[in-house]
């Protein structure tokens, strides 16, 4: 019978099954933060339980440690005795942990695919929404709540239902300035930020195929702002040449062997989806939200609509946006780059990419958080951190900063951003604060205008 | 986890869709180390722009009438955590975050899915002040101006969960250690790069 890729690796981590839809499914792969275990491993205390594979987990401090930092000494009382906890319950429970001070900690969604953690055909779990992104490889990769993180850690192993299943096609060859943040933020517009409640996504088609890994991860990243736990991306030869060599991929001896299955990680030709989405991106232009809500977004070149809805009269309240505005040209008061969405080099390449020896505006706070220290580093041997401060922005340390304003990265209320995060909700970068979503050209565009800027192709 | 029967009272009702977890539960309170005595933090920014916001510490009713996507976005566990600890033990929706679902679950909180004009119905009652009894048991609520009782569908798993009080770990480490050990083993020998970290 053929199977889509999603049912491949389902089939292939069935430990038990209750029904034709549940399945405990074994999980390979568990990464840990300090925000969502501290109540997990309290679970695992009062059962007296231990750790199964305390090998198969790897933890490391990103949601709350601040970004202005040089070393692990960190100000905030209540962010440092979490981050404290995380790594003395790590050394109870013998699992691996990142120090904030070492050059390998990040985003927990950077630093797995980076040190080769993350694999194809593997089960990946984290509590952690966007663990998504490791769909990118080919992997079963989803978001759990705290319990499960418990569940996981004692049990290897986690109670699911199958999902439905979705293939986005993203066809035809993007411009230039065009994204997998644009396709990603397309695509969301177009089936709603529940369009995927309840399905798998994979991504495929000739645009997808073109991108390169980090751009994967991106795409992946957001699959959950359509409501999908799960996005997923077929190996292909990108995906091998990225884990190649990396410090935890399979050795030379067992590379070939593990090349060979990966290599069937795929849906069959005749594999039947339950819904099929199809997006050409030759004529995408670059994409922002303007709501509070990651489906409510546009072209960055058009027009807010004249007429509202309830939910978007309340959307428009809260961003101080007014009817038939055009989006270009409108006022920013931060801009931010980075998060496990678009904190990657290439990312950061690419928001370089925009300065061309100008500055930030006046009156514009701009940050560039690197996703990882590895990330920081790479950028720093090529002279994007001189880049970046010479035209005016801000270059820290890692960390998810103002994609979740969980550390002293906070915006004030009524403060616009542009920012390459993923999720536009109310509140989400400060009480009160307005962010819109784009990708990182758009964000370092919009950072030296001082408003929104709608990229588009130079004429020849 | 406390055990869901049945559940009588009056409900709460929030019809805004997409109420998403970063809503219920904003992300700077999440440095707070527990998972009880989170009530305070529930909707907070929401009760701070308007005081008369329906969910807020001093409420009492059991059961939450609420809109499309409910519990969307961000996986934390806080939001089910301080829906709980307000004392709400059902939520009512036409459609749920799918992780926030599976965390409800895991705390003594019963999600049910039910069409949008059935919920419609169900926030007018709300509304309204009318008694409510929600019945896992026979998968129905019944309102107390005595019409006929609104069937629902519930995950068969969940629901047993609920209705004993199941602790999801210790039940797979009573009902299949012996899985796991039988797939570790053909793991090893199938992907054994999966293992070379122990």
């Amino acid at each position: 019978m053929s199977k889509t890729l999603y049912e491949k690796l389902w089939d292939a981590h069935v430990v038990a099954r209750n029904g034709p839809n549940a399945a405990l499914l074994y999980i390979d792969r568990h990464y840990l933060h300090e925000v969502s275990t501290p109540q997990s491993f309290e679970a695992l205390r009062e059962d007296d339980l231990a750790v199964r594979r305390p090998n198969a987990n790897i933890a490391v401090a990103d949601h709350s440690v601040p970004t202005r930092r040089t070393s692990a000494e960190i100000a905030d009382p209540q962010a440092a005795a979490q981050v404290a906890l995380l790594e003395r319950n790590c050394r109870e429970f013998g699992i691996p942990y990142i120090p904030l001070d070492s050059e390998d900690q990040g985003i927990v969604h950077v630093i797995g695919p980076e040190q080769g953690l993350s694999l194809p055909g593997m089960t990946i779990v984290c509590g952690d929404s966007h663990t998504s992104t490791h769909g990118a490889f080919g992997a079963l990769a989803f978001g759990i709540g705290a319990s499960e993180c418990g569940t996981v850690m004692a049990t290897q192993s986690l109670w699911q239902k199958k999902a439905r299943t979705m293939n986005v096609r993203f066809t035809g060859t993007a411009s230039p300035h065009v994204s997998a943040k644009d396709f990603a933020l397309a695509l969301i517009s177009r089936i709603s930020a529940s369009g995927a409640t309840g399905y798998a996504i994979e991504f495929s088609g000739e645009a997808v195929e073109a991108l390169s890994m980090e751009a994967r991860m991106t795409l992946c990243n957001m699959a959950i702002e359509a409501g999908s736990r799960t996005g997923l991306i077929a190996p292909d030869d990108t995906t091998f040449a990225y884990v190649k060599g990396r410090r935890h991929a399979p050795s030379p001896e067992q590379w070939d062997q593990a090349v060979a299955q990966w290599k069937t990680l795929k849906s069959d030709p005749d594999a039947q989806f339950d819904k099929v989405v199809e997006i050409d991106v030759t004529k995408l232009a670059p994409q922002m939200t303007f709501g509070t809500r990651p489906d409510q977004g546009m072209s960055a070149s058009g027009r807010l609509p004249d007429h509202l809805t309830g939910e978007q009269a309340r959307a428009f309240d809260y961003m101080g946006l007014a009817p038939s505005t055009d989006l270009a040209g409108l006022p920013i008061d931060y801009a931010f780059i980075g998060s496990c969405t678009n904190g990657r080099l290439e990312d950061l390449r690419a928001a370089a990419a925009q300065i061309k020896g100008r500055r930030v505006a006046e009156g514009v706070t701009a940050l560039v958080v690197p996703g990882s220290g590895q990330v920081k580093k790479h950028a720093e041997a090529e002279g994007l951190d001189k880049l970046f401060l010479e035209a005016g922005f801000e270059w820290r340390a890692p960390g998810c900063s103002l994609c979740v304003a969980m550390n002293d990265d906070r915006l004030p209320p009524g403060t616009r951003c542009a920012s390459t995060s993923n999720r536009n909700f109310e509140g989400r970068q400060g009480a009160g604060a307005r962010t819109h979503l784009m990708s990182p050209a758009m964000v370092a565009a919009a950072a030296i205008a001082g408003h929104i800027v709608a990229l588009q192709e130079e004429p020849a | 986890m406390k055990p869901l029967h049945t559940v009588r009272g009056q409900a709460v009702s929030l019809p805004e869709s997409n109420i998403d977890t970063d809503i219920i539960y904003p992300a700077r309170f999440l440095v707070v180390l527990t998972k009880t005595g989170l009530a305070e933090y529930a909707f907070h920014d929401r009760i701070a722009k308007d005081p008369d916001f329906p969910i807020h510490p001093g409420m009492t009713q059991p059961i939450l009438v609420a809109g499309a996507n409910f519990g969307s976005g961000s996986s934390r566990e806080q939001a089910p955590w301080a829906l709980a600890d307000l004392g709400i033990r059902v939520i009512i929706a036409p459609s749920f975050g799918d992780i926030f679902h599976g965390n409800c679950f895991r705390n003594g909180l019963l999600p049910i899915r039910l069409p949008q004009d059935v919920v419609d119905q169900l926030h007018t009652a709300a509304q309204a002040g009318t008694e409510m009894e929600v019945s896992l048991v026979e998968r129905a609520i019944h309102l107390a101006d005595g019409d006929a009782p609104i069937l629902f569908d519930v995950p068969e798993d969940g629901r047993e969960a609920l209705l004993n009080g199941w602790n999801e770990t210790t039940r797979i480490l009573q009902n299949n250690l012996c899985d796991i050990e039988a797939f570790e083993q053909a793991q090893r020998a199938e992907s054994p790069w999966l293992w070379t970290r122990g």
